[in-house]
């Protein structure tokens, strides 16, 4: 069964901790600057929106690569990029609609989020559950639960 | 690691930044944030000088464990000699600004001597720049922030700065970073305003190591999930800080009207409910709740005032959500001055967090005034003809504005309650320990607390100090001296690790000395963070010392020494200071006149 991220807003309290633990996974240190997934804040911090790759089926950054260094983990779904083939060219940053896949001046490569293979630390490390992994076929199962319940309440 | 083992150091009178190795023996002895910047501020300036001079040294400063997977790793301190008490002032901040300086690279930032022009500093890793404040200098702590991110096309910068209050020298101007975090108390801010350093902008990208990075993430695990499992964070998640003041209240500790009473008849207007609620209108003052750094509690709170306000109804430009109130700011701004209008108080919050205010020491001052003003010793001539009455909820809104932005009242307001209590020749009326105004705990009511007042390095405050079970326990003065001695060490320690002191109520020295010792190179225990607190805390106390500080000044305001407690738990009781203070000192192994004696000093390797 393929599983993919899950992203709750709602209950993102803008900790962190999802950028210190994949950074952690993919460099050894604690540093969100190398972190695959962001934070983003809004309106004063009312609302934290936690975003990284989707993983697209139809992946353009994958079709964009000239050297074919991203290819589809089997296993996981997961587009992963390999280092020792990226030449550095950035056109699949230029092609991904999302901007979830960026160049790192650290190692002349891309980086993008590779679901850790299979374990996706940020979900790890979510306190809240703002950053879940579930079954990719479902990622709607709880908005289609919390609508039931609310159906049922009002008599429908 | 867990340390970068680097110090910025920057001499704002010469326009240069050099880095250099921290030194390691000094970061054995004292860890880190609050202990390790007290060693560099005893070793860097002479305590006796003026706070606004530019030989004050003003030093930000991280943790070991700032930065890392450790929960609640954002914290950071600033550590000066404070305007407002002439005593060493350690302020220590949430939110993602210290993690961001420590991610540069840096266990601390040093700045010395005073820029000829306001400048900013702007840190991105190994570059570090003293740069022209002309476009921001002026405008506020919001504006600043705001303009830096889109000046250097970098959204991702973190920035702490002053506001028109610190650039004013207002005594208990703050720093604050990421819009509504501060470094708050004892004036840290003013400092900043006298070196005319606006703000420091930085943007770091190299990370933070630890010693066993397995162990570490595999005791961070267990520390973390002890946090979250913790019904004491499960409170402060839900209704943040606030809700102490319904304890407060019903204990008779809340300090109310200048400290005239205990209890506030409109505590249920303001408190932790009153901002969950919905009112007929649809709004709600609380938005959501927000975490700083690293953190698995998520105390922060974010709030909306009610558009239809008379604060805001025709200034679209604070309709909108922002930081909100924290039991602190409840207690200054309403059981102090008499206030129950939850709108009026969560907008004065926002202009304390723009203009970077300390909300208990101007509550604490705008008291001050209006008892005052009530007796008829300030009138409607000094007041810009603002009705200052106890209640007043517009006085004040306009009050924090006028403060904020350093005009007419506001001056004199800026200069705390201990100087504007003198300036009318009423000293009596400022509820201030050494010059800083209390928090939200009345004296009499809490024994414990009281003492932790009179002994705190940096004057009246809650956050170094931890006697409350024992207050609850017992309303006398009784055994109050070794609790409150035992918590003051184990504070400083806390501090010194880079965590927020809000996991004590699910952590003990251990959960902190485990991470510690995953983190760092040697052997940490809680024996070894004990001994590290209490060595801080006479640092402090000497630093004090040689500020002229004596034993008079361990000392509480008059109201809470001869006048008893009104009403509550405390009713017909005062404080028993004479009684317990000598026990203290005897505990500390201090002299009567309390003095650390060069036992007690060369067994801590002071």
């Amino acid at each position: 069964m393929h599983k993919a991220l899950l992203i709750d807003p709602l209950k993102c309290t803008s900790c962190m901790q999802c950028e210190l633990a994949c950074s952690f996974e993919h460099t050894g240190a604690f540093n969100p600057a190398r972190s695959r997934i962001k934070i983003f804040e809004f309106e004063h911090g009312a609302r934290s929106i936690p975003y990284t790759c989707t993983q697209c089926e139809e992946a353009w950054c994958l079709h964009a690569c000239p050297v074919e260094a991203i290819t589809i983990n089997l296993a996981t779904g997961a587009k992963e990029v390999d280092p020792n083939v990226c030449v550095g060219c950035k056109v699949c940053t230029i092609a991904c609609p999302f901007g979830t896949i960026n160049y790192s001046a650290d190692t002349g490569k891309v980086v993008k989020c590779d679901l850790c293979g299979g374990n996706p630390q940020c979900a790890e490390a979510c306190p809240t559950g703002a950053i879940t992994y579930v079954d990719a076929s479902w990622t709607g199962l709880d908005r289609m639960r919390a609508s039931a319940v609310a159906a049922h309440a009002s008599g429908a | 690691m867990g340390w970068q083992r680097k110090i910025l150091r920057v001499d704002l009178t010469a326009g240069t930044s050099t880095v250099e190795p921290l030194n390691m023996e000094w970061a054995n002895a004292y860890l880190g944030e609050r202990g390790l910047a007290t060693k560099y501020l005893m070793e860097s300036m002479d305590p006796s000088v003026d706070a606004l001079s530019p030989e004050n040294v003003l030093i930000f400063a991280t943790g070991p464990l700032t930065g890392t997977m450790a929960s609640t790793s954002g914290r950071y301190a600033v550590v000066t000699k404070g305007p407002l008490t002439g005593a060493i002032a350690c302020s220590n901040s949430g939110g993602k600004f210290g993690a961001e300086l420590k991610f540069a690279g840096y266990d601390l930032l040093i700045v010395h001597g005073r820029s000829e022009k306001p400048v900013y500093l702007h840190i991105v890793d190994d570059e570090v720049e003293i740069v022209d404040a002309a476009p921001v200098w002026g405008t506020s702590c919001w504006n600043t922030e705001e303009w830096l991110k889109s000046h250097h096309q970098d959204p991702l910068l973190k920035v702490a700065s002053i506001g028109i209050a610190g650039e004013n020298l207002v005594r208990y101007a703050c720093v604050v970073n990421d819009l509504h975090r501060a470094a708050g108390r004892s004036g840290v801010g003013a400092v900043m305003g006298s070196k005319q350093l606006k703000a420091v902008a930085v943007r770091g990208t190299k990370g933070v190591t630890v010693d066993d990075p397995k162990r570490f993430m595999a005791v961070v695990a267990e520390t973390k999930a002890k946090l979250w499992d913790d019904p004491g964070r499960r409170g402060l998640e839900k209704y943040g800080t606030n809700a102490m003041i319904d304890n407060m209240h019903g204990w008779g500790g809340l300090p109310t009207r200048n400290s005239l009473q205990v209890q506030f008849e409109g505590t249920e207007k303001i408190n932790a409910k009153a901002m969950r609620a919905t009112g007929e209108d649809g709004h709600r003052n609380l938005v959501t709740n927000k975490a700083c750094f690293g953190c698995t509690i998520a105390c922060g709170r974010i709030a909306k005032i009610n558009p239809t306000h008379f604060t805001v109804v025709h200034r679209k430009e604070y309709q909108h959500a922002s930081g909100g109130l924290e039991y602190e700011t409840a207690f200054a701004f309403g059981a102090e001055c008499g206030i129950d209008d939850i709108d009026a108080l969560t907008f004065a919050n926002f202009i304390m967090n723009e203009q970077g205010m300390d909300p208990i020491s101007f509550g604490g001052t705008l008291a001050a005034a209006m008892e005052l003003y009530e007796e008829g010793v300030i009138t409607d001539a000094d007041t810009d003809g603002v009705a200052l009455n106890f209640g007043n909820a517009e006085a004040l809104t306009i009050m924090a504005e006028k403060t904020g932005r350093y005009e007419g009242f506001g001056r004199v307001l800026g200069m705390g309650s201990k100087r504007l209590a003198e300036k009318y020749g009423r000293p009596e009326v400022s509820i201030t320990i050494k010059g800083q105004e209390i928090p939200g705990y009345d004296a009499r009511a809490l024994q414990g607390m009281g003492l932790g007042y009179a002994t705190s390095s940096r004057g009246a405050c809650h956050m170094k100090h931890d006697v409350f079970e024992e207050d609850m326990d017992d309303v006398s003065g009784n055994g109050k001296a070794k609790p409150c001695k035992d918590s003051q060490d184990r504070i400083a320690a806390v501090d010194s690790t880079g965590l927020c002191w809000f996991t004590t109520s699910a952590w003990g020295l251990e959960e902190f000395a485990v991470q510690v010792d995953a983190a760092c190179a040697g052997t940490w225990n809680a024996d070894r963070l004990t001994e590290i607190g209490e060595r801080t805390f006479n640092l402090e106390r000497r630093f004090n010392l040689a500020a002229g500080f004596t034993r008079a000044d361990d000392t509480l305001p008059q109201r809470f020494l001869k006048t008893p407690a009104p009403s509550g738990t405390a009713e017909g009781k005062v404080n028993e200071l004479d009684r317990m203070l000598p026990a203290y000192y005897r505990e500390r192994g201090w002299t009567e006149e309390g003095v650390p004696t060069n036992e007690t000093l060369s067994r801590l390797r002071v």
